[in-house]
């Protein structure tokens, strides 16, 4: 494809309605699902409360922005927009079908990985900017939640690339279609020849595992544990600041879902190998951050050395034992 | 060795278990109604304010005889009443008698503890506990209650 400034700007501009509209609406599905849950209905008037999230944005923007007295006046200005900005970019480069897709990058995979470690920054930022000792607090800890699940994370995408030899997303996903048993969530492919890997579902699982405990959210979200923190790094954002932390927050969860459907679930792919399309990406996407906001609704908010022993003495060494077997069965097969 | 994946195996089952009761939760009905647009049917035992119960014609049942205003430990019950003479056969001839008939019955709700001292004094069973718990107002004088108006509303 072409990528004249034309083409370009309304990549973006799909990008970013795209982003806002499933942000916005995933707040409302969220409250929606936590009522279900806790049995109530949650949000309720006007048909669903379809007119919740504007009333929130609105009410949102209409506040005053304050700064704090002796906070980094730009660090503070700039860490939410830091948060939201990334997110963003990376629905740049993510394929929603064979044809839909603003940017399809040979190295897509690593983009989305680079930008996404923008949010532990945002969240650095933030505390520090803030000048306030619970923000101080949050950022470090949700700094090292992130450079914690980023390690197994990156390890398991290191063995779903070795497996298929790209870093392009949309070869990542076409190399999967045909129907459920060429996804790579599941221990044998018949694609281009037999292909078994035993723990491919224990693949799967860590990546989910890792992209809840990058989207900082509930069991994994330390970083605003209002039980401890009053609010976590947000804790002086009020006004958009604070809905930009928000939206990036749900806008992550989409890119979090659409990077398991593309890596595990074979992007576009139906299941049984009938009219594959973008219908097909955002069922599973939608499936997905059902069960995201399924998991937040059920458990409680784990403990910070919880959370990391989780990491370091679990996800990496499975995932690495992982990559060990995938590139040794590369060899036999 | 054997601890560490057994950890992991039963830690992951008790989560797993963990999810699908919230599964289950998730389809079963509402217990909640959303609140000002629907409410729900109070209990029988529920005590709001008093309120003055009617006989057959639609009248207070009320004897005036004051025994719920000397009960009331608060003082917020203020009754009056006014004599009236009515004419009554009695062996063949007609015969005039007396009775008092209630001409105000207020509740000064401000002060009312909901103790049910009055209902339980009142020997003709003429006042009972309603079910009315919608109350909330700026004013002060929303919550001087008067019972007779409110019969009279009630039955027109």
């Amino acid at each position: 494809m072409d990528l004249t400034i034309f083409n370009a700007i309304i990549a973006v501009v799909i990008a970013i309605a795209f982003a806002a509209a499933n942000a916005a609406y995933l707040v409302l599905a969220e409250r929606r699902g936590a009522g279900r849950i806790q049995r109530r209905p949650g949000p309720n008037v006007n048909l669903f409360g379809i007119l919740q999230p504007p009333c929130d944005g609105i009410k949102l923007m209409t506040k005053q922005l304050v700064i704090p007295g002796g906070a980094d006046k730009a660090l503070f200005m700039v860490a939410p927009v830091l948060a939201m900005a990334p997110a963003i970019m990376s629905f740049v480069t993510i394929p929603f079908s064979d044809t839909i897709v603003a940017h399809s990058m040979d190295v897509g995979v690593l983009m989305i990985f680079a930008f996404a470690s923008f949010g532990g920054m945002a969240i650095l930022l933030a505390g520090w900017g803030s000048r306030n000792k619970y923000g101080v607090m949050a950022s470090v800890r949700a700094v090292s939640q992130n450079i914690s699940y980023e390690v197994p994370m990156l390890i398991t995408v290191i063995t779903i690339v070795m497996m298929t030899g790209s870093l392009n997303l949309h070869e990542l996903a076409s190399a999967q279609s045909g129907g459920f048993w060429n996804w790579n969530i599941f221990p044998v492919s018949l694609k281009d020849g037999f292909m078994l890997q035993p723990l491919m579902p224990v693949s799967f699982l860590i990546f989910f595992i890792c992209s809840l405990a990058e989207t900082n959210r509930a069991p994994f979200d330390l970083g605003e544990a209002e039980s401890e923190l009053v609010a976590g790094f947000h804790t002086e954002y009020g006004s958009m600041g604070f809905g930009l932390f928000f939206m990036g927050e749900y806008a992550n969860i989409v890119i979090g879902a659409s990077l398991i459907t593309i890596l595990f679930l074979g992007g576009w792919g139906c299941p049984f190998g009938l009219f594959p399309g973008v219908w097909w990406f955002l069922l599973k996407i939608y499936l997905l951050i059902f069960s995201f906001i399924w998991i937040r609704w059920t458990f409680p908010r784990t403990t910070i050395y919880g959370l990391l022993n989780l990491s370091w003495k679990i996800l990496i060494p499975i995932s690495l034992f992982n990559l060990l077997l995938t590139a040794g069965l590369l060899k036999v097969f | 060795m054997g601890a560490y994946f057994s950890e992991i195996f039963y830690g992951l089952q008790s989560l797993v278990i963990g999810l699908g009761i919230t599964f289950k939760e998730f389809f079963k009905p509402v217990v909640t109604v959303s609140y000002p647009f629907e409410t729900i049917k109070m209990s029988d035992r529920y005590r709001g304010h008093i309120e003055l119960v009617e006989d057959e014609e639609g009248n207070a049942k009320c004897i005036s005889c004051g025994m719920c205003q000397r009960a009331c430990p608060s003082g917020s019950i203020s009754l009056a009443s006014k004599s009236v003479e009515y004419e009554v056969e009695v062996k063949g001839e007609m015969k005039t008698k007396k009775k008092k008939v209630l001409v105000k019955y207020d509740l000064n709700f401000t002060t009312c503890s909901l103790c049910g001292q009055c209902v339980e004094s009142c020997s003709v069973g003429a006042i009972e506990f309603s079910k009315e718990y919608n109350l909330a107002s700026f004013n002060k004088e929303d919550f001087h209650f008067d019972l007779l108006n409110r019969l009279k509303e009630r039955n027109s």
